[in-house]
Parts: structure tokens; C-alpha cells; sequence
């Protein structure tokens, strides 16, 4: 367990060091909401309708365009070949990564989204439930994420390659994400979400432990 | 966590070891055996598979056939790794660095500092690992050896970038893991100063073109 803890530290650690990476991502998520309502008019109702699909929207992309990062830096360093030899199981050690990711990509998300809910006239009621989904949609967003990193960390400029691989198994996300906010959803998204989340938060880390052993040959 | 190591019970042995990369068949049916206090220098031109093995006896690359069996201790991974790739992040500190590796491998061997300072490189501890040199980033790396206690050691090339005194410093080190009753698996290409207690063999890879 302090293995574990350690290697989250690490992560967040580099990331504060580093830098930049959070910062640019939180950057891409507000420029969308700055532009959607120049792309669509000042109209006020239609902007508040549309504004939890644009939130969706740009915490989508800004989620898949930081999840190449999730392997590649410890893959190029000898990092990941040196944790298949520590005390943690490979998976664990997936597990780790991935909840160092998502507070790193994740939470600056969620911090940013009142800067959104201000451009996009978002009301209280639809900030707040915006958030909830979020909160609960994007750990399955990040899980499928070390999926594609974990499959295409042996390409060198795999780049744009793991977003587009779990497209498919993120829209699901997106889908219940947005339904959530629609008033005659009742609760069922929500739980659906939470569901999705959690079975995937709990697979994806041996399914990408495997893509790992098996990149390292 | 300062006693000393007992790695009487460890060993390693090979059998009918077949390792393939793509087409190619790198080599057949290698069987060796490795007790306690022994050493096996791996010897070979580019490309005859010294690294490859090394990798296989690590259980990153897959043999075709044969097995690999390391027994220790206890429970835990029972191999170092060293080679090309140090695994050290340069915008941590040298000690930051060590530590993590410590904690991630079990906290069984000296400290941190010790380790640094075994290594020669103690008054670098608090220095972002950028920054250091690549024999010194080589040393950081041999102190990854030290910070906690494994049986085997798997080396490849661990002279390169190490100035004079680091090959007497790595044959030092090698030494004492001996003394402990430590194995070591090494690629290399230079003579390394080992003392000569005996337990030394040589592999040669690759005599058949």
C-alpha cells in the first residue's frame, strides 16, 4: 500500500514540477466554452440548452487529448520497465497511474467549470449537476484512456492514435453524461454513469496491464 | 530493515532456454545454473541477444521454450534491473528519485543516503537529476542496487559512461553482493575489476554465425 501511495505521489509530484500539461489542457477545456457561444450568437436561452453538451463536449476532448501522456513519459524512460519489478503487481501499479491522471487532469476540469457555467449563462441547478456528472463520468473517461495509452505506448507518435481507439467506448459516457441533465431523465443516468465508471475503473487496469506485458516484448 | 541479507537460499537456473526476436533465433536450449555468490559474464558481438537474455531471465520477453526459474527468500520480485534506461525523472531531485525507487521496491537495504554515498555522488543528493552527468546518472542508478536487497542482478553494460573510478567502484559493488551471496547475470564488453574469488563463468553468445 505504500508502494502504491508512492508511485500517486510521484505522478503528482511531476505534474506540479512540470507543469504546463494541466495548465494547457484546462486552457483548451475554457477556450471551447469561448467560442461556442461566438459560433452560435448571444442568444441567452439557447446558450443555457446547449451549455451542459458544450461542458460534455469540451472535458471530453481535453480528457482525450492528455491520456497519450499517461504511459509514454514512464514507457521512454525505462520507468514502466523498472515497475514490472516492484512490489506491486503490474496492474496496481495501472491502477496508480490512473488515479494520479485523473486528479491531474480530472479535478482542474472540475475546478474550471465556473468559468464555463459564467460564459455559457449556466444556471445554478445545471451547474451543479454538471459537476455530478462529471465527477462521476470522467473516471471511466481516464480508465478508457489507460486502455488506448497502455495499447499504443510502443508507438513512438501514437499521438491522436488512443483517442480515436476508445472513441467508441467513451461515447457511452458522453451520452449518459448529458442525459443526466436532461429534466425528464430522473435519476437513471446518474446511476448508470456511476455504474460505468466503476466497472470500468475496476477492469481496465488488468486489460491494460496486459497490453503493457505484452508492448514490453 | 538493517539486518543482513541472506540470500543462501537463492538460485537461478535455466533449462533448454529457446529465445526467438521476429524471424530471427537468437539461441537454442541454453541451460546454466546460478548459486549463491556466483557470477555469470555474458560475452558476445552486437546483436547475439546478450540484452535479449537478460530481458528473458527478467520475464519481460517471452521464451519460445525452456524455463526460468529464480528462487529466493521470499515472495517478492527477486531481480535488479539494469541497462540503458535508468528510469530516472529528471525534474526530481537525485534523493527524490532513489526514494521512489526504494519505496516501490521494498524498503530491505541501506538508505537513501548511504546509497548515495556509496555511490560518490552523496553531495548531489538534493540536486534535480537533470542536471547530473550521464556517469553520474549511471551511479544514481547503481545506487538503485543497494536501496534494497535482490539476489540477482541483472547488468547490462554497467560500465558504460562510468569513469575510472566507477569500474572500481561497480567492481566493488559486485563484489560485496557476492560476499552477501548475491548472483549476478552481466553483459559487457570490458574486464571488469572483479576480485577473483572464484565463481566466475563466461558465456559466450552467438559462436555460431
Amino acid at each position: 500500500m505504500r508502494a502504491f501511495q508512492t508511485l500517486i505521489g510521484r505522478d503528482l509530484r511531476l505534474a506540479v514540477r512540470v507543469g504546463g500539461e494541466a495548465m494547457t489542457l484546462v486552457l483548451f477545456f475554457i477556450m471551447v466554452a469561448v467560442i461556442v457561444p461566438f459560433a452560435i450568437g448571444p442568444d441567452r436561452p439557447q446558450l443555457m440548452r446547449l451549455a451542459p453538451g458544450i461542458v460534455w463536449i469540451a472535458a471530453f476532448l481535453s480528457m482525450l487529448l492528455g491520456l497519450d501522456r499517461l504511459f509514454r513519459s514512464d514507457d521512454e524512460d525505462g520507468s514502466l520497465l523498472l515497475l514490472r519489478h516492484s512490489v506491486l503487481p503490474l496492474e496496481a501499479v495501472v491502477a496508480a497511474k490512473v488515479i494520479a491522471h485523473w486528479l491531474v487532469t480530472a479535478v482542474p476540469l472540475l475546478l474550471a467549470t465556473p468559468v464555463l457555467a459564467l460564459l455559457l449563462s449556466m444556471s445554478w441547478a445545471q451547474w451543479v449537476g454538471t459537476v455530478l456528472a462529471l465527477l462521476a463520468g470522467t473516471p471511466a473517461l481516464t480508465s478508457f484512456g489507460a486502455l488506448g495509452a497502455a495499447v499504443t505506448v510502443g508507438l513512438r507518435r501514437g499521438g491522436l492514435i488512443a483517442p480515436v481507439l476508445i472513441l467508441p467506448l467513451a461515447i457511452p459516457v458522453m451520452i449518459f453524461g448529458v442525459g443526466m441533465l436532461d429534466p425528464l431523465a430522473g435519476s437513471g443516468a446518474l446511476l448508470f454513469l456511476v455504474a460505468l465508471s466503476l466497472l470500468v475503473t475496476v477492469f481496465s487496469p488488468f486489460a491494460a496491464a496486459l497490453a503493457l506485458r505484452a508492448a514490453g516484448e | 530493515m538493517s539486518a543482513s541479507p541472506t540470500f543462501a537460499q537463492a538460485r537461478l537456473r535455466v533449462r533448454g532456454l529457446t529465445v526467438r526476436r521476429g524471424e530471427r533465433l537468437l539461441f537454442a536450449d541454453l541451460a546454466f545454473e546460478l548459486a549463491p555468490g556466483e557470477v555469470l559474464l555474458l560475452r558476445g558481438s552486437n546483436g547475439t541477444g546478450k540484452s535479449t537474455l537478460l530481458l528473458t531471465l527478467a520475464g519481460v520477453v517471452r521464451a519460445e521454450g525452456g524455463s526460468v526459474e529464480i528462487t529466493g527468500p521470499d515472495e517478492l520480485p527477486q531481480m535488479h534491473l539494469l541497462n540503458y534506461q535508468h528510469g530516472i525523472k529528471a525534474r526530481l531531485t537525485a534523493a527524490e528519485n532513489l526514494g521512489f525507487w526504494r519505496r516501490m521496491y521494498g524498503e530491505t537495504g541501506v538508505s537513501v543516503a548511504e546509497a548515495l554515498q556509496a555511490v560518490g555522488i552523496g553531495g548531489l543528493a538534493g540536486l534535480e537529476a537533470g542536471y547530473l552527468s550521464s556517469g553520474q546518472v549511471r551511479r544514481l542508478s547503481l545506487a538503485r542496487l543497494l536501496v534494497s536487497y535482490r539476489p540477482l542482478w541483472l547488468l547490462d553494460e554497467p560500465s558504460a559512461a562510468l569513469d575510472r573510478d566507477g569500474e572500481a567502484l561497480l567492481g566493488r559493488l559486485i563484489d560485496a553482493h557476492r560476499e552477501a551471496g548475491g548472483m549476478a547475470v552481466i553483459a559487457t564488453h570490458h574486464a571488469l575489476p572483479l576480485a577473483n574469488g572464484g565463481g566466475i563463468t563466461t558465456l559466450v553468445l552467438g559462436d555460431s554465425p
